[in-house]
């Protein structure tokens, strides 16, 4: 079975979200940048197929070099290659055309892309793919056995979980459940040295333009300060629940 | 040229926030000078989005009884092509943004998701995003031919008009990628998505057999339950629960954060809740600096008693 793992480099869940350029640009100084959770759970579980039932397990990253840091890391955990797309990832359009482009010139049987990365939280690239390459999808997947060429998936959906089967190819939006916060993974010094030998390609970008800009980010306005209510008082904040908020 | 605007449902019901969806649908028209079109599949309640001043609403029927996003998304990009539209608006539901980015990749639409408000201008259509888990916003503006807009929850005050709707039934059938083997969802709960009211539990609560009194304060207020990450980490509770940064984000009119510190991953997934009241032993819990109102208190003594003043008031 041939796998892809789609990796994104978000900044580290602790990072301050600041901006520079007049509110254009994200300001990326003294942010650490790390494999998109969501993402790094599908890799996770990636390569639980490739030691329990055989795989190769390749990761793509559309952007610059940067971010070959974040694809040693994933060679280091156990991926076999990495490929970087050269282009910078404008949007999720273009980022899906990238993908896309790859996968249609060299199929694998199991996309992985984490359901959501967690800067731009946009939830597009997996859905996009799938619609470019016709290919099968489980968005917020939580549970994939594989059996020869099928695929039975456990979703979340609001409230609820549903087990899809499918045939393989298949694409599947990655996130916890997958595997646990236990199942990750921390690179130890023989895969950092694998990694070293193992290859990162990078490839030139295929035409595409994307559909989407931001033009300026904006924080929310400061919060005013917490009302605190003494413990022995619960009838001051049923009161202000429903008469001040309003929400009771 | 109109908006189009895809309603969901579930089981043959429309899903709770279709007002505010319609309303925000209605508007956006009328902001775009053209009209709206409502699309639902499988619904049967439809008499009640004809209150939102869409000029037609499409009724389809699919053939499959649940949602498949691969059907779905296509029967959409057929209407939407159609009917010329050039927005397209769905919610932020589980369901929605799993069929969203299909049907953007089908039309080659742009496709920006958590939207706060209508366009702060049409030309060049540019949307207010929420990014950086509700850190920070971006002015994105729309460049596809076909533009789709994801709103988010609970940001748009719902109207309803009193102008009439020609309803039209269509049938579906397009090939089904995702066969549904079984379904497990819960039956008139409040899910952690659309309630009005979620009570959340951490690790102050000291261990899962406390947890009956998070879901009686979650039942006399019609409540849904969640919790913190280490909570879910530990197994006290499900995944799905986990509300945070790399869970699930809440967007409600009032969370309720009992034995919760406030780590800045939870704290970003909750941001987007109107209210938030924090109960929580520890004066210094980082939660009260992002609270509306708080009680420095033990939640084994707190939580009784708002339970039973609730329950004493309905």
């Amino acid at each position: 079975m041939k796998i892809l793992v789609c990796i994104s480099c978000v900044p580290d869940t602790t990072s301050k979200i600041n901006f520079k350029n007049n509110n254009t640009v994200f300001d990326e100084q003294g942010v650490q940048f790390v494999i998109n959770p969501n993402d790094e759970f599908g890799l996770t579980r990636a390569i639980w197929f490739k030691e329990k039932i055989g795989a190769t397990v390749d990761v793509l990253h559309v952007g610059e070099a940067s971010a070959d840091p974040t694809l040693r890391k994933a060679l280091a955990i156990g991926a076999d290659k990495a490929i970087r797309i050269d282009t910078p990832a404008t949007d999720a359009f273009v980022v899906s055309d990238q993908i896309s482009n790859y996968i249609q010139a060299n199929p694998y049987d199991l996309i992985i892309a984490g359901r959501e990365s967690i800067d731009y939280n946009g939830s597009m690239v997996p859905g996009m793919i799938a619609a470019k390459c016709d290919l099968a999808f489980v968005n917020t997947c939580v549970k994939l056995e594989i059996n020869g060429s099928t695929a039975s998936a456990t979703r979340e959906m609001d409230g609820g979980m549903e087990v899809l089967s499918v045939e393989l190819p298949l694409i599947i939006g990655s996130q916890k459940g997958l595997v646990e916060e236990t199942d990750l993974r921390i690179p130890n010094m023989r895969g950092i040295m694998q990694a070293r030998q193992k290859p990162l390609a990078v490839v030139p970008a295929t035409e595409s333009s994307s559909k989407t800009a931001i033009s300026s980010f904006e924080k929310p306005a400061p919060k005013a300060a917490v009302k605190l209510i003494p413990a022995d008082d619960i009838d001051q904040l049923i009161d202000l629940l429903q008469n001040e908020a309003k929400v009771l | 040229m109109s908006i189009l605007l895809f309603s969901e449902s579930q089981q043959g019901k429309l899903k709770k926030g279709y007002a505010e969806l319609c309303s925000y649908g209605f508007a956006l028209a009328q902001q775009q000078n053209t009209t709206l079109t409502i699309v639902t599949i499988n619904c049967e309640n439809v008499d009640q989005l004809t209150h939102y001043g869409a000029s037609k609403l499409i009724n389809l029927t699919a053939n499959v009884d649940y949602f498949e996003a691969h059907v779905y998304a296509s029967a959409l990009a057929e209407i939407a092509m159609v009917e010329q539209a050039k927005i397209i608006v769905i919610s932020s539901s589980a369901d929605a943004k799993y069929m969203g980015g299909v049907l953007a990749g089908k039309l080659k639409a742009g496709y920006v998701t958590n939207v706060v408000e209508l366009p702060s201008a049409s030309e060049p259509l540019t949307v207010k995003q929420a990014v950086f888990s509700n850190k920070a916003f971006a002015n994105t503006v729309l460049e596809g031919k076909v533009n789709i807009i994801g709103l988010a929850n609970n940001v748009h005050e719902e109207t309803t008009q009193s102008t009439s709707t020609d309803v039209h039934q269509q049938d579906i059938h397009t090939d089904i990628k995702c066969t549904q083997s079984s379904v497990d969802q819960s039956q008139g709960k409040a899910t952690i998505a659309d309630a009005d009211v979620v009570v959340s539990g951490g690790r102050g609560l000291k261990g899962p057999e406390n947890w009956g009194l998070i879901e009686d304060l979650a039942d006399v207020l019609g409540a849904a339950t969640a919790c913190s990450k280490p909570v879910s980490d530990m197994g006290w509770r499900p995944h799905s629960e986990h509300v945070g940064q790399t869970g699930k984000p809440v967007a409600t009119n009032l969370y309720i954060a009992v034995g919760i510190s406030g780590a800045i991953q939870h704290l970003a997934g909750v941001n987007a809740s109107k209210v938030k009241v924090v109960i929580n032993s520890d004066p210094e819990a980082p939660f009260f600096k992002a609270a509306d109102y708080g009680i420095v208190g033990d939640a084994f003594e707190v939580l009784p008693k708002l339970i039973e003043k609730l329950k004493a008031r309905t």
